[in-house]
Parts: C-alpha cells; structure tokens; sequence
C-alpha cells in the first residue's frame, strides 16, 4: 500500500521542476503524459522516479499533440491526469486543448515557458501567455495561473487540480524556465492537512451499469451539425465561465492605491516588480504594484479601480506586450496612460523596473 | 426516425439512432455491424469505449450503446490510448478512415504499433477523404480521380498507396494482431474484429484491422462499379488475409530482445 | 544592511561551477538564508562556458538572475571573457592565477580582484578533481557569513555516498576547503563591506 508522499510540512530546497513533481503527487495525480522538451523535462524526471513508489503511472508520448490528448484519455477515464511542456510543445498541445475547451474536460497543463516564436531558447521568457490563454481555435475559456515562487508553484498545481475538476475547464500553470530551473526554498505539505480537499474525479465514460440498458450511453461530441447547436453549447459555457470568474480570478497588490506610477506584472517578473516599488516607496517614489495571479480569468475588477485612480500604468514583462494587451483590454475606456516595459525572452531585474519607473515622472 | 431493433441488428447497436447516417452503398454501416457482432459474441458492451475520427468515421458516434468520444482527425487513438493507460480495464476501440490513420495520425499509429499499446485500431480503407468532398487520400489507387488528382492519381508526384497493415505488421512487437478485411466479406471481418478485440483483452498487444470499403459518392459509381472496384482493384492491391497473430513470431528482425542498456 | 549577496561563476564544463554554486546555496539555506541558484542551462551549455547565478539573501530573491554581481568568479580563458558582462566597478573578480594574463587584457589593471592558484594547489598538494573545492573554499572565506561547519554538512549531503565508499575522498574535499577558506578569508572584503 502506497503511503502519502509528503505528511506535516516539509521544508526544501529544490529546482522548480521538482516541485511541480511533488506538488502532482501530494494533489493525488494518477498519471502523467509526457513528450521531452526544456526547460520541463525534469518534471518527468522526478516523476518517473517517484510514481511507482506511490503507485502512479506515467507514458512517455510520441509528440505533445499525443500527450496532450492522451491527457485528454486520462481525464475523460476519470483519472486526475496532467501533462507539461513548453514553447514548440505548448503550440502542438493546443490542439487537445482545445478539445478539452470545447467538451469541458479537466486537463491539467504546468507550461515552462521558453523564447519565442519557433525554438528560440530553451532557457526563459513570459511570451506564451497568448498561447496559454487563448490558444486554439476558440474562446479562451480557460483557467491561468501564473506562480512566482516554489512555494506558489506548489500551491498553484495543487490548486488547478481543483479548479480543473471543480470548473471543468482546462487549466494551466504557466511558469517558466527559471522557475524550472532555479533552486530555492519551499515548504511542501500535505493538501489533506492544510484543510484543502481535493475535488473527486467523476469518470465521463467507463460508467458503471449496461450503456442503453440501465442507463444512456455517454455519447461525447466535440463536432456540431448546426451554427445554433454550437452557439447554445458556447453560450452555456461562457455563462459558466463568467459566473466563476469572480470565484477564480486571483491578484496580490501592495500600496497600489493612488499611485504615481502602478506597476503592473506576472509571474517570476512580479517579483522584481515588487521589489522595485517597495525600494521606490522607501526612495519616496509613490510607486504600486499590482500582479495578476490568474491570467484567464483576468482580474479586471480588482485591477480597474486601482488603475483608474492611479496616474501612470506600467506593464513590465518579458515578452512585447502580450500581458499590456490583456490590460489595456481591462482597463478599456479608463483615461490613465498605459506604459510597457517589454523584454521578449529576457530576464527583468528591479534595478530595470527602477529606472523604467523614473522614466515615466 | 427511430426504428424498433431488428432482429439483423447488433444487440449493442443503438436503435434510437436507426436508420444511420451514411450514404447509401456506404460500407461504414457494414464494417460497424461486423464490430456489433464482436462486441456483442464477447459480452464485453459494458466495459467497451468507442472514440470515433474525423471524417465519415465521426457519424458513428451515437451509433451504438456505448460509451463513445467523437476526437480530432488523427488522435482517436491517443485519446483511447491515455484512457487505457488510466483504466486498463476498459476495452478502447479506436475507429478512423485511412487519412486518420495513414496521414495525419500516422505518427500515433507507428508509436503506438511500436509500444503495442492494448488498443483494438479499425481503419476504414474507401480510399478518398469522403466527408470532405473526395480528396486523394493515402491509399487512392494509381491512377484513380479524385478532386485533387483529377487527371488521376500520379504515383510520381504524389507516391504510392500507403499499405497500413503491412507497416503495423513489420513494427509491431510480439503479441500484436493485424488483418485487412473487406465489407465484401462480412463474417470474416466480424472474425477479424473479434479477435482484435480479444488481443487486447488478454493484454497481449495491439490489434489492428483494415477494412476495404465502399464510397459510391465520392467514386461516383453505381452498385456494380461500386462492387468491382472494391472486389477487384483494391483487394488486389490491398490483400485481404491475417498479417499478424499473437501466436506468430515477428519479422527475424523483431525478434525478442534482452534488455540493454550503457552501465554508467 | 542585510545581507544580499550576488556571486556568478563561469568555468568550463567539468570544472564544476554549478557544484559549487549547488553546494555554498546548499550550506546557505541550512544556515537559515533565502538563497537562489539558477544554472545558465540549454543548447548552449553544450560546449559553452557554464554559468552559474547565485544569491544569498535574508529575504527571498527577487529576480533569478542579475545583471552585476558583488562577486564574478572566472576559471578559464573563455569565462574570463564570458563574465565580462556581470562585472561592474565594485565587483570583486575572483580568477585562477594561471589566468592572469587574460584578466589584465579583459579587465584593464583597475579591476577589484583575487587571484587564485587553485589549480597549482589542486595539482601539487591535493588532486585536480577538488579544484572546485578549493574555490568553494574561497568563496565561503571571502564572504564570511558561513561557518565552516555549514559547508562541510553540505558537502557531506552533496558526496556523502562517495566519501562512505572512499573514506579518503572525504579528507581531500576538507583540505580543499580548508585551503581555499585561508586565501579566501584573507580578503574577507566582501562579508565586511555588506
């Protein structure tokens, strides 16, 4: 009988992949499905040397389209299924994500985002949010996180799990090769013992009781004859969207009201961000900050009022204005100007969120 | 539309669904009536999950009373691979045409014939892309019109018909069961399917039969066109017969292997 | 102020940078430090020089990499060049001695810096394979905000299963890090400065 992998809380200090790894494990995740690609691969690794001893299973695929849609399998087989990838890998996983957007299956996806377009560098970069958001042909509707630190990282793959289960819409963590591949401090724990349930996995075929018989076959459809049928299916999914967004959606912000300048980030950067404003605050600089947590659904009603009565808007990140779009989307029809500094595949210091600051008053 | 079950009609066949959607002349309802009589001989409709491919194969997915996923073109058989892989007690059929299977999935059928993941693999051969209007397809005969090769397929430009379980047979591992049938023989392709189902019952490795069928609409062909074409041409191209049973040794190539590895 | 202390090193693949970073972030976070390490990794740590970030702070780290660091280590020809870019004014730059040369042409006679023979010590007194451990050695004396003990219980983590099979082995890596600690501490600028 396989014991829990982690009881009580346990401090480590450990690369980012390995957390994810741990964090699959401590949410109860059945299976992962995976295909080689940096800055993820060591989330395979520390999986396949674990998995057995807790009795989880895991297959290497022929491509990220396989692993994405024997995820799929997994999950429609009632199992808490995930996969990783990054950069070329998380375009080729749109496409079953797109099925699970459209069917409502809870797939999981830790993406370790890499330069891009095209393979680029394998090392880091914030430019697949837009990917992660809004790939595939549809909507969008799916659910972002994006961690700043091991410590998120492992409450945020636990926590999509939930969220995946409970919403039934594919869900994301979004971080990136640094956090991969960087080492440092993090307490590990038990969901259980925190007072975190974990949602129960309902298979969608596999059913108990003769299909036809005892009870309707379950006939899953992803394709529609009709505009109509498509729209009606759409438009209940939007409505369920909408209607969790508000439970969903997620930010961190701090002296944010009333601020010269309002720096705006995500991910790893928020963390230079945050560090830039509070030595501004101490340099007397009425700087704020405000990080999205989630990405989809994005935080627009906590973002708006801060933004409306802040004076200048700074969107740092390190890709050109995919994050500046989504908040300029936000903020459509507020007169406060909206400023980037944009670093497409590179790392952004507070030293650079600085000065990029005192560049605007 | 529903009709009363008929007493022809596979038992795990859905009547409500009755009569079904194909063309007439279509073989698709005669390979789906050979998979009926299989599951239904093996008593296996409860735990059995169908998951259909883009094209004509896509209409089969209320086609029966079992639990069935319609996927994306060419990835039925990783859907139906990461179910097995999650709940191996599960019997996954995966149900596609040729350009599922030979073109756009071809990569999934190679890895999966190389894994010889316990997967039951039914590829309709009608030789066109029928639901999107006639397209060549992998396995359209030399010469043969299509909308794409109107003057008639030229195997210089466009290569040869893919021969699918010949290539499953020359990969696969021992264990593997592969065959092509024929609609134009509805009880030995019932055999087929039966026994690729009960290949992966026993978890002995994959199953994979090719059934030659018809598509009078898109080869514009009346009934005996329609018969000789698929009698004559294509199951003379395309060999009708078993090409693999579990019982049978492999290619010398294949044969089973120690396990290996560098001793770092 | 408190400590927040940024040290990148730059070496040939097997010179064991990322090692040394792995252990002295190891230590640090034992001695109850926030420190990060982030390799520089990919295609092109294949035949590149080996990168390693490292930060050792008593609240968390703000960004995984820096663009100056308090201290560069270089210990070939091409990291010499290579960790050009994290050096600034104030960084001390710590270098094998047998490189000397490459540093006056790269950095001019004004750089902060200390020459390290730690690859003649390595060869002569020890073994060429604790040349590493040497400038682990360096480092935890230049710094200074370690104690010894921190490094050693590191090291202990990092090859405990080989010193077990080489009892040896183990004696060599504490000489190493012996040596390195004196020529490091004698220049314990850096730990006082902060």
């Amino acid at each position: 009988m396989a014991t829990k992998p982690i009881t009580g809380e346990q401090r480590a200090f450990m690369t980012g992949n390995e957390v994810v790894a741990w964090a699959a494990l401590a949410a109860g995740a059945d299976i992962m499905y995976g295909y080689p690609i940096t800055p993820q691969n060591e989330i395979m690794h520390y999986w396949t040397r674990m998995a057995p001893k807790y009795e989880r299973a895991f297959l290497q695929t022929e491509d990220e389209i396989s692993a994405g849609f024997t995820t799929v399998g997994g999950v429609l087989a009632g199992k808490r299924a995930f996969t990783a990838t990054a950069g070329p890998g998380n375009v080729l996983m749109q496409e079953a994500m797109a099925m699970a957007e459209m069917m409502r299956l809870p797939t999981v996806v830790v993406v370790t985002q890499r330069g891009g377009p095209s393979t680029a560098t394998v090392i880091y970069s914030q430019q697949e949010l837009n990917l992660t958001c809004f790939g595939g042909n549809g909507e969008g509707l799916r659910i972002v996180y994006s961690p700043a630190s091991h410590d998120e990282l492992f409450t945020y793959v636990i926590k999509a799990f939930n969220s995946a289960w409970k919403y039934r819409f594919p869900t994301f963590v979004l971080g990136d090769g640094y956090q991969s591949k960087m080492r440092e401090p993090v307490t590990l724990f038990d969901p259980e013992e925190r007072g975190i349930n974990m949602e129960v996995c309902r298979p969608m075929v596999g059913l108990p009781g003769l299909p036809g018989e005892e009870r309707d076959p379950a006939h899953l459809r992803n394709t529609y004859n009709l505009e109509d049928e498509l729209y009606q299916v759409l438009t209940d999914s939007i409505r369920e969207y909408e209607a969790m967004a508000s439970e969903v959606a997620e930010w961190d912000a701090w002296s944010a009201d009333e601020a010269e300048v309002l720096v705006i980030a995500h991910g790893v950067v928020s963390r230079a961000a945050r560090a830039a404003v509070e030595a501004l605050r101490q340099g007397g600089v009425q700087a704020g900050y405000f990080r999205s947590i989630t990405l989809r659904p994005f935080p627009v009603d906590a973002l708006r009022p801060l933004a409306s009565r802040a004076r200048h808007l700074l969107v740092v990140e390190s890709a050109y204005g995919q994050l500046q779009r989504l908040v300029q989307a936000s903020l459509y029809g507020l007169e406060t100007p909206v400023s980037g500094y944009l670093r497409p595949g590179m790392g952004i210091t507070p030293e650079e969120v600085a000065r990029a600051v005192h560049s605007l008053i | 539309m529903a009709i009363a079950a008929q007493p022809q009609m596979p038992r795990v066949w859905r009547a409500e669904s009755k009569p079904h959607k194909f063309c007439p002349g279509c073989g698709h309802g005669i390979v789906l009536k050979a998979l009926g009589e299989a599951v239904d001989a093996l008593g296996i409709q409860e735990r059995t999950i169908f998951g259909c491919d883009i094209g004509c194969s896509l209409l089969s997915w209320d086609f029966f009373n079992l639990d069935t996923i319609q996927t994306h073109h060419g990835r039925t058989t990783p859907v139906l691979v990461g179910i097995k892989r999650a709940r191996p007690e599960l019997v996954v059929v995966s149900y596609m045409g040729d350009g599922g299977a030979y073109a756009i999935g071809a990569q999934h059928l190679v890895s999966s014939a190389s894994r010889n993941d316990l997967v039951t693999i039914i590829v309709v051969n009608n030789t066109v892309y029928a639901m999107t209007g006639g397209q060549m397809a992998p396995t359209t005969l030399p010469g043969q019109k299509t909308e794409t090769t109107p003057y008639g397929r030229d195997v210089e430009l466009t290569g040869r018909p893919m021969l699918g379980p010949e290539l499953v047979a020359a990969i696969a591992p021992p264990g593997a069961y592969v065959a092509r049938g024929s609609v134009a023989n509805v009880v030995q392709l019932k055999n087929y399917i039966q026994k690729g189902l009960e290949n992966q019952i026993q978890g002995r490795g994959i199953a994979f039969i090719e059934a030659l069928s018809s598509c009078p609409t898109n080869w514009r062909t009346n009934a005996a066109e329609t018969w000789r074409f698929l009698e004559k041409e294509m199951s003379a191209y395309f060999p009708v017969g078993e090409l693999r049973t579990p019982e049978e040794k492999p290619a010398a190539r294949l044969r089973e292997v120690p396990a290996h590895g560098p001793k770092p | 102020m408190a400590l927040n202390l940024k040290i990148a090193l730059a070496g040939e693949g097997g010179q064991g940078v990322q090692s040394v970073a792995e252990i002295l972030t190891e230590a640090a976070y034992h001695a109850g430090y926030q420190p990060l390490y982030i390799p520089n990794f990919g295609v092109e740590q294949r035949g590149g020089v080996s990168v390693a970030f490292v930060q050792i702070s008593e609240a968390p780290v703000s960004a995984p990499k820096f663009t100056t660091g308090d201290i560069v280590v270089a210990l070939s020809h091409r990291a010499v060049e290579r960790a050009r870019q994290y050096v600034g004014p104030e960084t001390l730059l710590v270098f094998d001695a047998s490189l000397a040369d490459d540093v006056r042409r790269v950095y001019g006679e004004g750089q902060k810096s200390l020459a390290v023979p730690a690859l003649a010590i390595a060869k002569e007194g020890l073994h060429p394979r604790v040349f590493n451990v040497i400038i682990l050695g360096v480092l935890v004396g230049v710094t200074g905000f370690l104690e010894r003990r921190d490094v050693e219980q590191a090291l202990e983590r990092q090859f405990g299963h080989k010193f077990a099979q080489d009892p040896s082995l183990k004696e060599l890596n504490y000489r190493a890090l012996e040596r390195g600690y004196l020529l490091g501490s004698e220049r314990l600028e850096v730990g006082n400065r902060i």
